[in-house]
């Protein structure tokens, strides 16, 4: 079985920027990955990759063997046709760090969009998936409030239940705890600890959140410089780090 | 001078009905172009920001055409032009036709406005979801793009409206050419185009205040 996501060679310039260098990554079907490293790294550039917001300078992208992005003949990356790439795409979701509900919609009406136009699942199915799943994150009696009237962190739960509704193979969570006040991050960690525990779904994460990173992942990989410096499981990469920048950086971010 | 007011508020009366007959006209021109530069409006929008340059170069150079030329010179235009393209139409038609392109060049840009105002969180929200561009659209963008510009589409209504009596000059007999032809029947143009000046302030205030409700409710349905 070849790994569930492949990235081969990936460049990724913004102008002269070069984000992301020559980056191989794999991953493999139902692993926990937590991707930590200093700002600038490159880390959520490859999670928007991932989710087609950028596309790849050159470079491949493949999900579960198969291409996400287009070449010309140059090399360079094009979009895939439209209904391939929705194929392809459609495995995968994503939860943002502004958390980006549908401030029009309801909390409900959030969850159910994607289902019911894009999974073609009738509306009393969808709503009736919706409710289990914001029960699941703790916001059932929440289903017809409004985006506005919620906490950032009940949006957040919001956002990962939204998420959940499209039964992805794949979810990337993009620093979904940064933008929420402190107290706020505990009630997420605990949803996201949750799914981790108890679904089968390939998680990848890009967090400061190292004690969570540690709890769940399989694997941690640090990120330097646009590319993969170090590999490990949690415990031998906290503990044992071998090269001396991802020493420095965890050094400087367990410390405080 | 009695006399002659009295004379002048039986005269207006009197030629009420015909003139309600042209303002009759105005209102259906105003409807019908308004809503063909809505439509069109959307659908240059839409293709202004479509990646395809194929698409989105003509249709930014029709836009800037439409936009740079008077009105009156595009309804001469189309009134004469078209037939010897073998396009025939009735003068209000081509009215209808002339006002909502026009107006369509400016209400793509109002879209334009309320389009680019939805955060860019918004879209990339629509790709997680796996969205399609309309779907996108229609469930995403534009309810959100829609309701801040409803004043400034109103404003557009209101212009058009004030710009109808240019279809007279394609012999389209609205409000203004009706109270021209009374005038040029009776040689007194005093009263039909007092009238006219009148009965455009009424109905501009009309739609300026039905705007502003529309947009209230609008608000108060987000909030």
């Amino acid at each position: 079985m070849p790994p569930l996501i492949q990235m081969k060679k990936v460049n990724k310039k913004f102008g002269t920027l070069h984000v992301l260098r020559d980056l191989d990554l794999e991953i493999e079907a139902g692993q926990k990955v937590t991707i930590i490293g200093p700002s600038g790294s490159g880390k959520s550039t490859v999670l928007r990759i991932l989710m087609t917001l950028e596309h790849p300078t050159t470079g491949s992208v493949l999900i579960d063997g198969e291409p996400l992005f287009g070449q010309d003949g140059e090399g360079h990356s094009i979009p895939l046709p439209t209904p391939e790439l929705r194929r392809v795409r459609g495995r995968i979701s994503m939860v943002f760090q502004h958390f980006n509900l549908f401030p029009h919609l309801t909390v409900l009406q959030n969850v159910t969009l994607g289902p019911i136009q894009v999974r073609g699942v009738a509306t009393a199915a969808a709503e009736e998936r919706g409710r289990e799943l914001l029960d699941m994150v703790g916001l059932g009696g929440k289903t017809e409030a409004w985006p506005a009237q919620l906490s950032g962190g009940q949006k957040q739960r919001v956002g990962i239940a939204r998420a959940l509704a499209m039964e992805p193979d794949i979810m990337l969570f993009d620093e979904v705890t940064s933008a929420l006040d402190p107290e706020l991050v505990g009630e997420v960690l605990n949803v996201l600890r949750r799914l981790a525990h108890e679904t089968d779904m390939t998680m990848l994460f890009v967090t400061h959140e190292m004690g969570f990173a540690r709890e769940i992942s399989d694997t941690i990989v640090f990120f330097d410089k646009g590319n993969v410096l170090e590999q490990a499981a949690p415990e031998a990469l906290f503990t044992e780090p071998r090269e001396e920048r991802t020493r420095q950086f965890l050094e400087a971010v367990l410390s405080h | 001078m009695e006399e002659q007011a009295v004379s002048n508020l039986a005269f207006a009366w009197e030629i009420l009905p015909f003139l309600l007959q042209g303002l009759q006209v105005t209102v259906l021109a105003t409807v019908l172009g308004f809503a063909l530069a809505l439509v069109l409006g959307l659908l240059i929008a839409v293709a202004r920001r479509s990646s395809v340059r194929l698409l989105s170069y003509p249709t930014a150079f029709v836009v800037e055409f439409l936009r740079s030329t008077p009105l009156l010179v595009q309804l001469y235009f189309l009134f004469y032009v078209l037939p010897n393209l073998g396009v025939s139409m009735s003068p209000l038609v081509t009215g209808v036709l002339g006002l909502g392109l026009h107006y369509a060049a400016y209400t793509s840009e109002v879209y334009r406005g309320g389009i680019d105002a939805v955060p860019r969180g918004q879209w990339e929200a629509a790709v997680a979801l796996n969205l399609n561009s309309m779907q996108t659209f229609r469930f995403i963008i534009l309810p959100q793009a829609i309701p801040p510009i409803i004043p400034a589409l109103g404003n557009r209504l209101v212009s058009m409206f004030k710009d109808t009596p240019l279809l007279s000059a394609i012999t389209v007999v609205e409000l203004l050419q009706a109270a021209k032809l009374i005038g040029a029947d009776t040689f007194l143009y005093l009263v039909p185009l007092t009238l006219v000046g009148i009965l455009f302030l009424v109905l501009s205030l009309v739609a300026a205040w039905g705007v502003r409700l529309l947009e209230t409710r609008m608000t108060l349905r987000r909030a």
